[in-house]
Protein backbone atom coordinates (compact mmCIF):
# COMPACT_ATOMS: atom_id res chain seq x y z
CA UNK A 1 0.00 0.00 0.00
CA UNK A 2 1.65 3.21 -1.06
CA UNK A 3 1.73 6.32 1.69
CA UNK A 4 -1.01 8.81 0.69
CA UNK A 5 0.49 12.33 0.26
CA UNK A 6 -2.90 13.67 -0.19
CA UNK A 7 -3.65 15.47 3.46
CA UNK A 8 -5.58 18.64 3.28
CA UNK A 9 -4.22 21.74 5.39
CA UNK A 10 -6.41 21.17 8.40
CA UNK A 11 -5.31 17.58 9.83
CA UNK A 12 -1.91 18.58 9.11
CA UNK A 13 -1.99 21.55 11.65
CA UNK A 14 -3.67 19.08 14.06
CA UNK A 15 -0.96 16.35 13.87
CA UNK A 16 1.28 17.21 16.66
CA UNK A 17 4.96 15.73 15.66
CA UNK A 18 6.15 17.57 18.63
CA UNK A 19 10.08 19.60 18.82
CA UNK A 20 10.73 16.69 15.87
CA UNK A 21 8.05 18.01 14.02
CA UNK A 22 9.30 21.71 14.56
CA UNK A 23 12.37 21.31 13.72
CA UNK A 24 12.04 19.64 10.65
CA UNK A 25 9.05 22.13 9.21
CA UNK A 26 11.87 25.17 10.38
CA UNK A 27 14.60 22.91 8.22
CA UNK A 28 12.60 23.08 5.43
CA UNK A 29 11.73 26.46 5.86
CA UNK A 30 14.84 27.81 6.61
CA UNK A 31 16.20 25.56 3.53
CA UNK A 32 13.94 27.10 1.01
CA UNK A 33 14.38 30.70 2.10
CA UNK A 34 18.53 29.98 2.13
CA UNK A 35 17.58 28.86 -1.81
CA UNK A 36 15.49 32.12 -2.44
CA UNK A 37 17.90 34.42 -0.69
CA UNK A 38 20.98 33.33 -1.85
CA UNK A 39 19.99 32.52 -5.27
CA UNK A 40 18.12 35.83 -5.68
CA UNK A 41 21.50 37.75 -4.79
CA UNK A 42 24.00 35.99 -6.92
CA UNK A 43 21.26 36.43 -10.21
CA UNK A 44 20.67 40.40 -9.04
CA UNK A 45 24.75 41.17 -7.94
CA UNK A 46 25.24 39.71 -11.71
CA UNK A 47 23.17 42.41 -13.33
CA UNK A 48 24.47 44.73 -11.07
CA UNK A 49 27.75 43.99 -11.97
CA UNK A 50 27.56 43.68 -16.06
CA UNK A 51 25.05 45.90 -16.48
CA UNK A 52 25.08 48.21 -13.34
CA UNK A 53 20.79 47.76 -13.28
CA UNK A 54 19.43 50.46 -10.63
CA UNK A 55 16.66 47.29 -9.37
CA UNK A 56 19.60 45.17 -8.65
CA UNK A 57 21.24 47.59 -6.12
CA UNK A 58 17.95 48.41 -4.75
CA UNK A 59 17.43 44.89 -4.13
CA UNK A 60 20.98 44.19 -3.00
CA UNK A 61 20.71 47.72 -0.69
CA UNK A 62 17.04 45.76 0.98
CA UNK A 63 19.45 42.13 0.97
CA UNK A 64 22.16 43.74 3.23
CA UNK A 65 19.50 46.32 5.68
CA UNK A 66 20.05 45.30 9.17
CA UNK A 67 16.24 43.95 9.37
CA UNK A 68 16.13 41.00 6.73
CA UNK A 69 19.84 40.44 7.56
CA UNK A 70 17.62 38.94 10.82
CA UNK A 71 15.66 36.85 9.29
CA UNK A 72 19.10 35.26 7.33
CA UNK A 73 21.25 34.89 10.33
CA UNK A 74 18.42 32.87 12.14
CA UNK A 75 17.95 30.79 8.35
CA UNK A 76 21.80 30.32 8.26
CA UNK A 77 22.38 29.38 11.92
CA UNK A 78 19.09 27.17 12.15
CA UNK A 79 19.88 25.31 9.29
CA UNK A 80 23.97 24.70 10.07
CA UNK A 81 23.04 23.49 13.88
CA UNK A 82 20.21 21.29 12.58
CA UNK A 83 22.16 19.73 9.78
CA UNK A 84 24.73 19.24 12.02
CA UNK A 85 22.74 17.09 14.70
CA UNK A 86 21.06 15.08 11.58
CA UNK A 87 24.27 14.41 10.37
CA UNK A 88 26.07 13.31 13.91
CA UNK A 89 22.43 11.23 14.05
CA UNK A 90 23.16 9.65 11.01
CA UNK A 91 26.82 8.85 11.65
CA UNK A 92 25.98 7.76 15.51
CA UNK A 93 22.95 6.08 15.06
CA UNK A 94 23.17 5.25 19.04
CA UNK A 95 22.03 8.58 19.53
CA UNK A 96 18.85 8.45 17.74
CA UNK A 97 17.42 7.18 20.87
CA UNK A 98 18.42 10.97 22.33
CA UNK A 99 16.51 12.88 20.03
CA UNK A 100 14.67 14.84 22.36
CA UNK A 101 17.54 15.85 24.74
CA UNK A 102 19.49 16.54 21.14
CA UNK A 103 17.10 19.23 20.03
CA UNK A 104 17.14 20.80 23.57
CA UNK A 105 21.07 21.04 23.49
CA UNK A 106 20.06 23.12 19.87
CA UNK A 107 17.61 24.72 21.06
CA UNK A 108 20.51 25.63 24.56
CA UNK A 109 23.12 26.65 21.69
CA UNK A 110 20.81 27.97 19.36
CA UNK A 111 19.19 30.75 21.50
CA UNK A 112 22.43 32.69 22.73
CA UNK A 113 24.25 32.40 19.63
CA UNK A 114 21.42 33.59 17.77
CA UNK A 115 20.23 36.41 20.12
CA UNK A 116 22.97 38.31 21.31
CA UNK A 117 23.98 39.28 17.70
CA UNK A 118 20.92 40.31 17.10
CA UNK A 119 20.59 42.56 20.13
CA UNK A 120 23.94 44.32 19.30
CA UNK A 121 22.97 44.57 15.53
CA UNK A 122 19.39 46.54 16.64
CA UNK A 123 20.87 48.32 19.09
CA UNK A 124 23.79 49.39 16.28
CA UNK A 125 21.16 50.12 14.20
CA UNK A 126 18.35 51.78 16.33
CA UNK A 127 21.27 53.95 17.83
CA UNK A 128 21.68 55.89 14.77
CA UNK A 129 24.91 54.33 13.22
CA UNK B 1 1.54 -12.35 5.69
CA UNK B 2 3.91 -11.31 3.21
CA UNK B 3 6.49 -8.80 3.49
CA UNK B 4 7.15 -6.06 1.35
CA UNK B 5 10.46 -6.02 -0.31
CA UNK B 6 11.75 -2.57 -0.86
CA UNK B 7 12.65 -1.79 -4.57
CA UNK B 8 15.94 -1.49 -5.21
CA UNK B 9 16.12 0.51 -8.74
CA UNK B 10 15.11 3.89 -6.43
CA UNK B 11 18.04 3.11 -3.95
CA UNK B 12 21.15 4.30 -5.39
CA UNK B 13 20.56 7.69 -6.70
CA UNK B 14 18.58 8.89 -3.52
CA UNK B 15 20.96 7.11 -1.76
CA UNK B 16 24.29 8.70 -3.21
CA UNK B 17 21.81 12.33 -2.71
CA UNK B 18 21.24 11.34 0.75
CA UNK B 19 25.12 10.99 1.39
CA UNK B 20 25.98 14.21 -0.64
CA UNK B 21 23.52 15.97 1.53
CA UNK B 22 25.57 15.19 4.72
CA UNK B 23 28.76 15.15 3.54
CA UNK B 24 28.51 18.68 1.36
CA UNK B 25 26.71 20.13 4.81
CA UNK B 26 29.13 19.04 6.93
CA UNK B 27 31.91 20.30 4.79
CA UNK B 28 30.36 23.59 3.87
CA UNK B 29 30.61 24.32 7.74
CA UNK B 30 34.20 23.51 7.81
CA UNK B 31 34.83 25.90 4.44
CA UNK B 32 33.23 28.76 6.12
CA UNK B 33 35.04 28.28 9.18
CA UNK B 34 38.07 28.22 7.96
CA UNK B 35 37.38 31.43 5.67
CA UNK B 36 35.95 33.44 8.50
CA UNK B 37 38.75 32.81 10.59
CA UNK B 38 41.24 33.97 7.33
CA UNK B 39 39.01 37.03 6.81
CA UNK B 40 39.67 38.20 10.73
CA UNK B 41 43.57 37.33 10.26
CA UNK B 42 43.28 39.29 7.14
CA UNK B 43 42.16 42.05 9.12
CA UNK B 44 38.72 41.98 8.98
CA UNK B 45 38.41 42.19 12.60
CA UNK B 46 38.16 45.53 12.40
CA UNK B 47 34.46 45.54 10.35
CA UNK B 48 32.03 43.17 12.27
CA UNK B 49 28.71 43.38 10.29
CA UNK B 50 26.44 40.57 9.65
CA UNK B 51 26.64 40.85 5.98
CA UNK B 52 30.52 41.22 6.03
CA UNK B 53 31.09 38.20 7.96
CA UNK B 54 28.67 35.85 5.85
CA UNK B 55 30.79 37.93 2.21
CA UNK B 56 33.77 36.18 3.66
CA UNK B 57 32.51 33.17 5.27
CA UNK B 58 30.35 32.08 2.56
CA UNK B 59 31.93 33.83 -1.27
CA UNK B 60 35.38 34.54 0.09
CA UNK B 61 36.31 36.26 -3.29
CA UNK B 62 37.93 39.76 -3.85
CA UNK B 63 35.23 41.48 -5.98
CA UNK B 64 32.54 40.10 -2.95
CA UNK B 65 34.33 40.66 -0.20
CA UNK B 66 35.44 44.48 -1.32
CA UNK B 67 32.07 45.73 -0.38
CA UNK B 68 33.26 45.33 3.15
CA UNK B 69 36.37 47.74 3.91
CA UNK B 70 38.34 45.37 4.63
CA UNK B 71 41.47 46.33 3.86
CA UNK B 72 43.72 45.20 0.99
CA UNK B 73 41.61 43.08 -0.46
CA UNK B 74 43.79 42.49 -3.78
CA UNK B 75 46.63 41.14 -1.70
CA UNK B 76 44.30 38.65 0.40
CA UNK B 77 41.75 37.42 -1.62
CA UNK B 78 42.92 37.36 -5.04
CA UNK B 79 44.99 33.90 -5.76
CA UNK B 80 43.93 31.15 -7.06
CA UNK B 81 43.78 29.45 -3.64
CA UNK B 82 40.50 31.29 -2.92
CA UNK B 83 39.16 30.73 -6.51
CA UNK B 84 39.31 27.20 -6.17
CA UNK B 85 37.78 27.32 -2.54
CA UNK B 86 34.99 29.42 -3.59
CA UNK B 87 34.03 27.53 -6.71
CA UNK B 88 33.95 24.11 -4.80
CA UNK B 89 32.13 25.85 -2.09
CA UNK B 90 29.74 26.88 -5.15
CA UNK B 91 29.28 23.49 -6.55
CA UNK B 92 28.48 22.09 -3.35
CA UNK B 93 26.12 24.75 -1.96
CA UNK B 94 24.44 24.44 -5.33
CA UNK B 95 24.10 21.10 -5.30
CA UNK B 96 22.96 20.68 -2.10
CA UNK B 97 20.37 23.60 -2.22
CA UNK B 98 18.99 22.47 -5.22
CA UNK B 99 18.94 18.96 -4.16
CA UNK B 100 16.56 19.89 -1.24
CA UNK B 101 14.36 21.77 -3.52
CA UNK B 102 13.85 18.72 -5.86
CA UNK B 103 13.19 16.64 -2.35
CA UNK B 104 10.83 19.18 -1.34
CA UNK B 105 9.24 19.65 -4.57
CA UNK B 106 8.76 15.74 -5.32
CA UNK B 107 6.77 15.50 -1.61
CA UNK B 108 4.25 17.35 -3.10
CA UNK B 109 4.11 15.85 -6.72
CA UNK B 110 2.50 12.69 -7.80
CA UNK B 111 2.72 12.52 -11.46
CA UNK B 112 5.76 11.14 -12.97
CA UNK B 113 5.78 13.80 -15.99
CA UNK B 114 5.36 16.86 -13.52
CA UNK B 115 8.47 15.40 -11.54
CA UNK B 116 10.29 15.20 -14.96
CA UNK B 117 9.60 18.58 -15.91
CA UNK B 118 9.95 19.95 -12.28
CA UNK B 119 13.71 17.91 -12.01
CA UNK B 120 14.93 19.46 -15.55
CA UNK B 121 13.64 22.80 -14.52
CA UNK B 122 15.59 22.41 -11.00
CA UNK B 123 18.89 20.90 -13.17
CA UNK B 124 18.22 24.19 -15.56
CA UNK B 125 18.69 26.54 -12.75
CA UNK B 126 21.32 24.58 -11.22
CA UNK B 127 23.68 24.63 -14.07
CA UNK B 128 23.11 28.71 -14.60
CA UNK B 129 23.64 29.22 -11.03
CA UNK B 130 27.20 27.23 -11.31
CA UNK B 131 27.82 29.11 -14.46
CA UNK B 132 26.74 32.42 -13.65
CA UNK B 133 29.05 32.12 -9.94
CA UNK B 134 32.40 30.37 -11.93
CA UNK B 135 31.98 33.62 -14.31
CA UNK B 136 31.20 35.88 -11.36
CA UNK B 137 34.84 34.03 -9.78
CA UNK B 138 37.26 34.33 -12.70
CA UNK B 139 36.25 37.59 -13.96
CA UNK B 140 37.00 39.57 -10.80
Amino acid sequence: MELSRRVSVVSGLRYRGRAGMLTWLLHRITGLGILLFVGTHVIVSFFGQQFGDDLAFAINAVYESWAFQIFVYFSVLFHALNGTRLALMDLFPALISFQREMIWLQWLIFIPVYSLPVYVMVQTALSGA
Amino acid sequence: MRSVRPTRSAGSFEYGMWLFTRISGLALLLFGAISIGIGFLLGGRQYLSMPAMFRWMFFPNPNHVVNSDIPDVSLGWSNAFWQIYSMLMIFLATVHGFNGLRMVLEDYTERPLLIAFLRGLTMLLLVAGIIVAIYVILAS
